[in-house]
């Protein structure tokens, strides 16, 4: 547990003056994890919001070593930077502990970028992985992806008179990792920060792979006021659609339980994305999405030996 | 003083990778490069070099994380064929817009479709304007030498870009041959030590690389990496005459074989020079004035040089292994041509296409182009701008 006092000692190493939109959620990820690293970081980026945002040549909002090389191969470059790091220390040419963090969109995570992703874990390189994950490809405008949550309006699965938006539920990327059987496997949100502080100082504490999943809130995307994102993150966790739980060598726990577990319509009905679901036709559908997040909310609580 | 061996094309150049003792590979196995990763996952296994070797499960991913790891200050290298180089072809570009000086065997093979694992060069001409120096080798001495030059080339300061050293695939890649390497010792001096320019793994001195480049400054940068390609040509000339010094073996841009006089000459790549060379001889031997040029240096393309050789000869066949689809002729006939445009009074030029696919090419075979030239030669007419070679039309 960091305390708010202890990292306020710390130096910020994202600085404003980036060009994300008023109420993004993923610089305060960026401030958050690095503020959690005990050693200098080197950060890879896939291609994506976080990265045009915050490297506009001649300008860098990064204050660690940053490098992009394309959309779908963060994990795979920072596989290349991690053996450079490896073979450099062991011929003494390097003497200096580095922590290695890759940043990928669910874009360049759960789709484009899954191939680069499994084969880095599966090779252990001593990375950790972050998906930012805002639910859908918003640097090229608000498309689908395998993370959008079901119902959700977006530029490829619009909502319309024969549509109701996304019809697939999302991919369960966290579990996929699980099955990787790396060290360290969590979920976190930027709402419940100590939560999300502690677990990168976990992830980077293992030795070998870790991958976050972190739930960043979009204000384009999800379509809310600016001033809302930290609110509507701690709403996809109290209602259960984003748990927060850690499996950490193969053990899951639950690392945060909701005192009321909301229904998910509170976090539906303040997004955008969601309106069209609100009409008496997509009411079955409401039904179907609560049922899901009550499922999957069980199934947790049994993997995590929590009471029902 | 060398060491004279028997060494397969993929066994030269995995004994130049151990020598050079790169800090990282990263590459995915393809016929027919398939045994240089083997070779030099056993030199790994063994502790004969200090490489971190990371078994990438995609070619996608081995440029990329050769990117990453040049990018963090390691002499890196990779190696690939066909459909590997293809599926790359993204990160081959951002290796060279990175200015990286990695260095990537290709063993030449058949780009699919149809299917195909034996050798023409289709797959090195597709990336021929991604920004990467291509030296192309005629058999597994040339493979060698090629590789070690390399990494001096690829890292000189003007020049700063990844290097392509390639062979024919099966043909010189799986054919033993007696050659000459160099001591471990010697190789090591001749690359010297890597230092790169600011490292990601300078924490203390952070850096932002690969970022967005846009209206402003893309053109610059654009423009830079051009220059670094005109600079390669002296830079290429003077690791090749140092090497010569080491070996005995000269190299140039090109090799010109009984050109100075020659009448009608073709122009190749590979190892289809070794069976040209044959077909000079034998046609030599019968009084015709045959000569060929060898492209070593196919990026940069050496225009001005090769017009030069070329300007004296009545009739010239370029021979290309792969065809560009372009309605025209194959891409090395395109630049020839082109090279040969400010020429007065210059060659007639033709175009073979041949050996795709593994098409074998025999000395006959060469010797039929020459019989054509010759006829352009005393005509000065070109009834076939374009010919395809040992095909059932």
């Amino acid at each position: 547990m960091a305390t708010l006092k202890e990292l306020s000692n710390k130096e910020i190493l994202i600085s404003s003056g980036h060009r994300a939109c008023a109420g993004c959620g993923f610089p305060i990820i960026i401030k958050q994890a690095l503020l959690a690293a005990e050693n200098p970081v080197v950060v890879a980026c896939a291609t994506g919001c976080m990265e045009v945002c915050t490297t506009i040549y001649p300008y860098t909002a990064w204050k660690v070593p940053f490098i992009h090389n394309a959309f779908e191969n963060a994990a795979s470059t920072l596989s290349g930077v991690e053996a450079a790091y490896k073979s450099l220390s062991r011929q003494g040419k390097l003497d200096k502990k580095i922590d290695f963090i890759a940043f990928g969109g669910d874009g360049g995570t759960y789709d484009i970028g899954f191939q680069a992703l499994s084969g880095a874990m599966e090779r252990g390189h001593n990375m950790l992985y972050i998906c930012y994950d805002n639910q859908a490809y918003m640097n090229t405008g608000i498309q689908r992806s395998s993370a959008t949550p079901r119902g959700a309006n977006t530029t490829t699965s619009p909502a319309g008179t024969e549509s109701y938006g996304k019809k697939q539920y999302r991919k369960d990327l966290s579990a996929v990792m699980v099955a990787h059987e790396i060290p360290y496997v969590a979920q976190a949100s930027p709402s419940n920060w100590n939560d999300l502080v502690t677990k990168v100082k976990k992830a980077l504490a293992v030795e070998g792979p870790a991958f976050m999943n972190i739930i960043q809130p979009c204000v384009l995307g999800w379509k809310y006021p600016s001033d809302q994102s930290i609110e509507l993150a701690k709403l996809a966790v109290d209602t259960c659609f984003w748990p927060l739980y850690e499996v950490e060598n193969g053990e899951y726990k639950l690392t945060y339980r909701p005192k009321e577990k909301k229904p998910v319509e509170d976090w539906l009905k303040r997004q955008g994305r969601f309106r069209h679901l609100f009409k008496p036709e997509n009411a079955e559908i409401l039904k179907e999405i609560q049922e899901d997040i009550d499922t999957r909310w069980s199934r947790l609580l049994a993997k995590c030996g929590e009471e029902a | 003083m060398s060491i004279r061996v028997g060494k397969t094309g993929n066994e030269a150049v995995a004994e130049a990778m151990r020598q050079i003792n790169p800090d990282v590979v990263a590459a995915y196995p393809i016929t027919p490069q398939t045994e240089i990763v083997q070779i030099f996952s056993s030199f790994v296994a063994n502790g004969k070099v200090d490489t971190e070797f990371v078994t990438v499960e995609s070619e996608h991913s081995a440029m990329s994380a050769t990117v990453g790891a040049a990018s963090a200050g390691a002499r890196s290298m990779t190696a690939t064929s066909a459909n590997g180089l293809a599926f790359m072809w993204e990160i081959v570009y951002i290796a060279a817009g990175m200015r990286l000086p990695i260095v990537m065997p290709v063993v030449n093979r058949a780009l699919s479709g149809p299917l195909n694992i034996h050798c023409d060069h289709s797959d090195t001409m597709g990336a021929r304007d991604s920004g990467w120096i291509q030296l192309f080798s005629e058999n597994a001495q040339e493979a060698y030498d090629n590789a070690v030059q390399a990494p001096r080339i690829a890292e000189n300061p003007d020049v700063k870009l990844p290097v392509m050293v390639t062979m024919d695939g099966f043909i010189i890649s799986h054919a033993m041959e007696v050659m000459e390497i160099l001591e471990d010792e010697k190789v090591r001096e001749f690359i010297g030590k890597y230092v790169p320019e600011n490292p990601l793994l300078d924490v203390d001195n952070p850096v932002t690389l690969g970022p967005v480049d846009l209206q402003d400054w893309n053109f610059e940068h654009k423009r830079q990496q051009a220059e670094a390609m005109r600079n390669a040509k002296p830079v290429i000339l003077d690791v090749a005459s140092e090497y010569a010094k080491l070996t005995g073996r000269k190299y140039g841009l090109f090799e010109e074989y009984k050109l100075d006089d020659a009448d009608i000459a073709i122009v190749v790549l590979g190892s289809t020079a070794g069976t040209a060379k044959v077909a000079v001889d034998q046609l030599r031997a019968k009084g015709v004035r045959a000569g060929m040029l060898k492209i070593r240096v196919f990026r940069p393309f050496p225009a001005e040089e090769i017009a030069d050789a070329l300007k004296h000869v009545k009739a010239v066949a370029v021979m290309d292994r792969s065809d560009s689809f372009n309605a025209v002729g194959g891409p090395v006939f395109v630049d020839v041509r082109s090279a040969l445009y400010d020429v007065d009074n210059g060659p007639k030029i033709v175009n073979y296409i041949y050996g795709i696919g593994g098409r074998d090419v025999t000395p006959d075979h060469v010797k039929t182009a020459y019989a054509d030239l010759a006829k352009i030669a005393e005509t000065g007419q070109v009834e076939n701008p374009l010919t395809y070679l040992g095909i059932r039309e």
